[in-house]
């Protein structure tokens, strides 16, 4: 018998006294009553307690402030879908390198790049979470992790209150990386601290008109 | 209302007081008392420590002493007995393969109260002083028995109403929550444990300044009071139905 | 040994074991002030962030039963969620594996990582695979596993053993830590204070190169999404990221239970599981992934689904609830048996309330000491109460406590002190005549408290209640004599 034929009929004999399911009670907040600015609010306040920057924009503001963040940057990689005109007013020392299909930076070129700029698809105010789906102007799921420092856009229009509610807006079968706040860690006596393994830096561009 | 007392059976061999007050509470708010005499214990020693078919006599006899048509509804000054006769009869039934004694435990269950669930719930105190002429001038402590707070969800229900007796001053326990670390033979199973649990619980009421630490749980507080007079600290323990039957004119000492 | 039947649920293997009796491993871990100093702080300072958080969401509670009857559905119909899981997972290109115990599932990752030529692996933090031994077994097969997470870092630079499931390291303190990295970091700066933020720094720079070279990496996974074929960590530092981005090759281990039916019960879980566990809105990263994405992370993507004894805990209809847990470790850090003995003093992977239970499901009650865990709760109820999926521990406690009595029962000759006490309180307890008839003799307790009205040394297993409390001497009517005489005379 193989081990799957074997682990299957286990659970058929543990299960003998054929207990039942009931229908999920689902009691539990699905849709909010809140309007756009207290989103903004909850959502910046979440972020800020996580020890993230966050700035909340007009959309023709980006260039500025996609450049204000990355002028200590030597080198900023960026996805093939992101809006090139996001990049457009940064310092001309900041080397631009794109992350495209076909033209891929290593690994080591990723280590070696200072910051990374992508875009987000959904953002839940409640628990301060941006979740990125690598589409085109998100991009790989590496450009945003290797490098240092993350300024990321959240499009005002993708944020949501409540967890339940992002999740028609996610595509769940595309890898998801849901990101609150820069790395940190509790493992040194229960207290958190920012700053290990991914981004120290996470700079959060809340955009309206986008 | 006629009310069974389920005196519980450390109360009725080692604190025979708190069942008289428990009787002289409820008569005093015009109610009957009757005692089944049958009764013997919840069994719960014996399940906690996982000896179920000898738990079983000792389960069935509360069963046949409280399934009569004989009351209203059955009261004990105990959350963890309470909360024994509530879940873990029908438990035990389920597990010894006897589905009509399980349906049994169960509607003895939904009869029985602890003693200020009942007196909060069911008769609407709210105020001891004002409704039940309690009066004790003494400062005390008080801890929520794990079973009463969590199994039967008492909240603060107990606290609130101490807080109502004429002439008292309750003083906050630190980490109340925190178990005394009894636990029915865990306290001789691994007592190692069970005493460093002790040993906090103790600290804190000592730190409290309390004249007395009060409970609803007979077992716990003759943990508690062990401990205390173990280490010669000055606070006694005293079961609340002691301090709510309290009165002006006929005042608990300590 | 015992002999185990074709489709018969088996015992698991690996690191469930209490090697000895819990009350003697607690007595040594009470000794060590130090720990109980480090568990003390860490477990309060946890307790209060988690009810800050908890206390935010007005609807906690309903996330709590929506949880509980998620993970019920999905265990009653476990066969046919982990068929539908592989079928998702397989059509986009991942492949699944089977494994009955732990040696299967070792000797299949070993396959796997020898297939790829590599002689080193990454790892993020799994329970599944420090419960089945994985870095013990790869390490005899000429494979050096790192772990990542820090705590797991610092338990494996240490020598140590994991003592808690989320934070294995917490009964270390910051002095310690810093102790451990100074005398095993190949290169670290000797001037290294032991403040958090500077080790965890620390931290990144040891493990930068392995993660930037790694061409396997090993996982957990928090939960897979059977209608999607789905998989999910959860972390805090970017050390899962990085196993589950930059190798070539994941292989994940995990067990059966972990399967949810449908792949929205995610927006339960993630609220459920960051503030029950680390006490957190949100932990800061989480990672799903289905099969094989193109161009994107790892493309030889495996799983190794595991029984290891979960088919055994989910024939105990009592029981079999403890596999729905979600490994926040809640339960231990509001124990408060776990806060005094620390997590090693249960001897299994899984320690506190829900390793009491787990482990003794997993393996069958009788193997080793593990009849001895269900006794180190004193039944308080915290662990029931902070349980995100309400897994009713206490209860399940007492369950087994039964199996053990009657596990021993068919073995022993001699019967026990505890045996007399409990078959002579089952007479004296089962007849109200018959304890009326033992109340007669109180009298006699009077008379051995003596003038000071205490007993102070008890003979025989009662020892252990008078080490540290008296008994207070006995009144001399019990309740019931007093009801004959002033109730019912009048």
């Amino acid at each position: 018998m193989s081990a799957k034929d074997e682990i299957l009929s286990r659970i058929r004999t543990a299960l003998a006294d054929t207990p039942v399911t009931e229908e999920v009670p689902r009691e539990y907040r699905t849709t909010s009553a809140m309007n756009e600015e207290q989103l903004i609010e909850l959502l910046v306040d979440r972020l800020v307690d996580y020890k993230a920057g966050v700035e909340v924009i007009d959309a023709a503001q980006i260039p500025e402030f996609v450049a204000a963040k990355l002028k200590d940057a030597s080198s900023v990689v960026y996805p093939q879908g992101l809006d090139s005109n996001w990049l457009s007013a940064l310092d001309k020392d900041v080397e631009q390198r794109l992350d495209a299909p076909g033209a891929r930076l290593s690994v080591a070129e990723l280590d070696a790049t200072s910051a990374v700029v992508t875009s987000s698809a959904v953002s839940v105010a409640e628990s301060g979470t941006i979740i990125l789906d690598g589409q085109p102007d998100q991009g790989r799921r590496a450009i945003s992790l290797v490098p240092d420092h993350h300024v990321c856009i959240v499009p005002i229009s993708t944020i949501v209150q409540l967890l339940p509610e992002a999740m028609p807006r996610l595509s769940i079968t595309r890898p998801l990386t849901w990101i609150s706040g820069p790395s940190a860690t509790s493992d040194i006596e229960l207290e958190r601290v920012e700053g290990v393994h991914g981004p120290r830096t996470l700079d959060v561009l809340m955009v309206r008109g986008l | 209302m006629r009310i069974a007392l389920f005196a519980t059976c450390i109360v009725d061999a080692m604190y025979p007081e708190t069942a008289k007050s428990t009787v002289k509470l409820l008569e005093r708010l015009g109610h009957e008392v009757i005692f089944p005499k049958a009764q013997a214990c919840c069994g719960q020693m014996h399940m906690n420590s996982g000896y179920m078919p000898e738990a079983l006599p000792v389960v069935e006899n509360h069963i046949n002493a409280f399934d009569t048509d004989d009351y209203d509804v059955a009261v004990a000054p105990s959350g963890s007995c309470v909360a024994s006769v509530k879940h873990q009869h029908p438990y035990l039934a389920d597990r010894l393969g006897k589905p009509e004694l399980k349906e049994r435990a169960k509607a003895v269950g939904a009869r029985t109260y602890e003693l200020t669930q009942l007196l909060v719930d069911v008769l609407g105190i709210t105020n001891a002083a004002e409704q039940l002429g309690s009066y004790f001038p003494e400062t005390i402590t008080y801890h929520p028995s794990c079973h009463g707070m969590r199994s039967l969800g008492l909240g603060d229900r107990q606290l609130d109403l101490l807080k109502t007796v004429g002439g008292i001053t309750v003083n906050e326990l630190p980490e109340a929550d925190q178990c005394c670390g009894f636990g029915g033979t865990f306290s001789i199973k691994n007592a190692d444990v069970s005493s460093a649990m002790l040993d906090d619980k103790v600290k804190n009421i000592c730190s409290t300044g309390a004249s007395a630490c009060s409970g609803g749980d007979a077992s716990c507080l003759m943990h508690i009071g062990g401990g205390l007079s173990r280490t010669g600290a000055k606070p006694k323990t005293l079961h609340l139905a002691d301090i709510l039957a309290s009165t002006m004119e006929e005042t608990v000492s300590l | 040994m015992t002999q185990v039947f074709l489709g018969m649920p088996a015992g698991g293997q690996g690191n469930l074991f209490e090697s000895e009796p819990f009350p003697k491993a607690a007595h040594r871990e009470l000794g060590n002030t130090q720990m109980r100093k480090n568990l003390r702080h860490a477990t309060h300072t946890i307790r209060d962030k988690r009810l800050k958080v908890v206390g935010e969401l007005p609807d906690w509670e309903a996330l709590r039963d929506a949880g509980s009857v998620i993970k019920n559905n999905s265990m009653a119909t476990l066969e046919e969620r982990l068929l539908e899981f592989e079928k998702n997972f397989t059509a986009r290109g991942g492949i699944v594996h089977w494994a009955r115990d732990a040696d299967e599932a070792n000797q299949i990752v070993t396959d796997l990582v020898k297939a790829t030529g590599s002689t080193e692996v990454v790892k993020v933090k799994s329970m599944a695979t420090q419960e089945i031994g994985l870095n013990e077994h790869l390490e005899t097969e000429g494979i050096s596993a790192f772990e990542t997470d820090l705590a797991e870092l610092i338990v494996q630079l240490g020598h140590d053993k994991p003592s808690h499931i989320l934070v294995p390291a917490i009964h270390k303190n910051r002095t310690e830590v810093r102790d451990i990295f100074l005398k095993e970091m190949p290169v670290v700066d000797p001037n290294l204070t032991d403040e958090p933020a500077k080790l965890a720094e620390a931290a990144r720079a040891h493990l930068r190169k392995k993660f930037l070279a790694a061409k396997v990496a090993i996982s957990g996974a928090n939960f897979a999404l059977a209608d999607t074929g789905t998989l999910g960590v959860v972390e805090s530092e970017g050390n899962g990221r990085m196993c589950l981005t930059l190798p070539e090759t994941l292989i994940t281990v995990m067990g059966i239970e972990k399967v949810l039916p449908q792949w929205e019960d995610i927006e339960v879980f993630m609220q459920l599981l960051p503030r029950s566990s680390t006490g957190e809105r949100m932990n800061p990263y989480t990672s799903l992934w289905t099969g094989v994405t193109e161009d994107d992370g790892p493309q030889n993507v495996h799983i190794v689904l595991l029984d290891n004894g979960r088919t055994r805990a989910l024939a105990d209809r009592f029981g079999r609830t403890a596999l729905n847990c979600i490994r926040c470790s809640a339960c231990m850090n509001v124990c408060p048996v776990y806060e005094r003995t620390g997590g090693h003093a249960y001897g299994s992977t899984y320690p506190g309330p829900i390793g009491a239970i787990l482990s003794p499901l997993l393996t069958g009650i009788e193997v080793e000491e593990n009849g001895s865990l269900p006794y180190a709760s004193s039944l308080c109820g915290a662990c029931y109460e902070a349980c995100p999926v309400k897994i009713n521990i206490p209860e399940i406690l007492v369950h087994l406590r039964g199996e053990d009595v009657d596990a021993k029962r068919e073995k022993h000759k001699l019967p026990t002190q505890m045996d007399l006490l409990m078959k002579g309180g089952s007479w004296a307890l089962g007849k109200g005549k018959n304890i009326g008839l033992l109340e007669k003799a109180l009298p006699l307790g009077r008379l051995a408290a003596g003038k000071d009205r205490k007993i102070k040394k008890l003979p025989g297993i009662a020892a252990g209640w008078t080490q540290s409390r008296d008994i207070p001497a006995p009144p001399s009517k019990s309740f019931r004599d007093w009801w004959s005489d002033e109730k019912e005379s009048k």
